[in-house]
């Protein structure tokens, strides 16, 4: 009964982080391909687009994590598409990454002036190069700070997937502490690997906050 | 092999989901109220003279900031009973949503109380005022005005954290919707509904916030 928080269980839950990176890292990259294309199109000339963007962005925002985990974990075997439980998982927070990210860089185009966009457009500049080479690279800019803040939402979001059974270093966690029975140390440990993963995160978007604040 | 949509499951206990929607509003409000408190509590603290005072409230919101609320409330669910705190689930989460939402809520009010420039307040005294008229009509109205899209758009992400107070049993939507889920494996059918549900609640906070921005804020400002 008296066992004791050992090596074995610190390695255990760094095996846990390990998936827990590697959740972040993949949602955030498939979130910001995806998400680039919210943007777009939901600054596009097109109503339609725009309303279906607004449509896609408020879902994701309205609901919660834990509601979109479970319909995207149990839809997809619905709708005859067998994956492991590991893609379904990074599908959902691929999908709201996508949303947020969208959102965010939706207000970093629209926070632009509307000269760049005429001027472009006098220069004869098509669409996709009007993007590509004036808009989106001054406006990912802008969003720079709250695009690094999201990333830190988007590493504590994936301890969600623990509720899924997926073995995170929140599910790790619990998995140790109903073996050892120190449930308040072994959280306080995991607490503070989110937090080394996090705060630098944290800080480096108040510090890109500052900079920009400063250059205006 | 095919498998048929069933929502018959869904309609049979709807009035349990809908007493889980009550269930979550009324933990999202309790939440909501303590973390108000929370804050203004704390950015008294934050501003006080003794460092170490200050240093407490950052460190309290740095952590809260940078940690996942699941590992939150698992440790609350833990730490208090360890303090002869022997509360309910639901009670439980009310405290883990209030400190989480209060972390976040320190920070907006502060930004609000700092955006009131002194020449304001001065001004209102020098056009005749009373101290009370000052504070209320002079420096907490257009603060509030300034942080309240910030502050209710905390309120509604509260709402929408509340459904993971399921982790400790806590009486909410979500628990509802796992117990119904446990009993008749129609995962899809329920969570599906209930994540309407929750899109319909955070539709209805955001149009009765809207409401009240618009009866008291509705004046010009320059």
């Amino acid at each position: 009964m008296h066992a004791v928080f050992g090596l074995k269980d610190f390695v255990f839950l760094l095996s846990g982080l390990k998936w827990t990176i590697l959740l972040s890292a993949i949602a955030f990259t498939g979130g910001g391909i995806v998400g680039l294309l919210v943007a777009v199109a939901r600054t596009a000339q097109n109503a339609w687009l725009r309303r279906a963007m607004i449509f896609y962005i408020g879902v994701f925002q309205g609901t919660p994590l834990l509601m979109q985990l479970f319909v995207v974990y149990y839809g997809l075997g619905l709708i005859g598409i067998q994956v492991p439980a590991w893609a379904a998982v990074t599908m959902a927070f691929t999908l709201n990454a996508s949303a947020f990210l969208g959102d965010i860089w939706r207000g970093a185009i629209q926070a632009l002036p509307r000269g760049q966009t005429e001027a472009a457009t006098a220069l004869g500049l098509p669409m996709i190069s009007r993007m590509r080479d004036v808009i989106l690279p001054q406006a990912l800019r802008i969003a720079q700070p709250a695009t690094v803040g999201y990333a830190v939402q988007l590493i504590k979001g994936t301890s969600l997937a623990a509720i899924v059974g997926f073995i995170e270093v929140a599910r790790a966690g619990q998995i140790i502490s109903n073996q050892i029975f120190a449930p308040i140390l072994v959280f306080t440990v995991v607490g503070a690997i989110y937090f080394a993963l996090c705060w630098p995160l944290s800080l480096y978007s108040a510090r890109l906050e500052a900079k920009y604040a400063a250059s205006r | 092999m095919g498998y048929e949509l069933d929502f018959s499951v869904v309609w049979e206990h709807l009035p349990a989901l809908l007493w889980g929607c009550l269930g979550t509003l009324g933990l999202a409000l309790a939440g909501m109220t303590l973390a108000m408190g929370i804050g203004i509590a704390g950015v008294f603290a934050r501003g006080s003279n003794l460092a170490w005072v200050r240093r407490l409230v950052i460190a309290f919101i740095e952590i809260i900031r940078n940690t996942p609320f699941l590992v939150q409330i698992f440790f609350l669910y833990f730490a208090l009973p360890s303090l002869g705190l022997k509360l309910s689930p639901t009670i439980t989460a009310i405290i883990a949503l209030g400190l989480n939402g209060g972390a976040y809520s320190i920070e907006i009010i502060r930004g609000g109380v700092q955006s009131i420039h002194k020449g304001q307040v001065e001004a209102g005294l020098a056009l005749g005022l009373h101290k009370g008229q000052v504070f209320r009509l002079i420096v907490l109205k257009p603060a509030l005005r300034a942080i309240y899209p910030s502050l209710t758009g905390q309120f509604i992400m509260l709402t929408l954290t509340s459904s993971i107070c399921t982790s400790v049993a806590a009486y909410e939507l979500t628990s509802v919707a796992q117990r119904i889920e446990s009993d008749t494996f129609r995962s899809f059918e329920v969570y599906f509904t209930v994540t309407l549900m929750y899109l319909a609640i955070s539709w209805m906070l955001m149009t009765a916030f809207a409401a009240i921005s618009r009866q008291y804020f509705n004046y010009p400002t320059r």
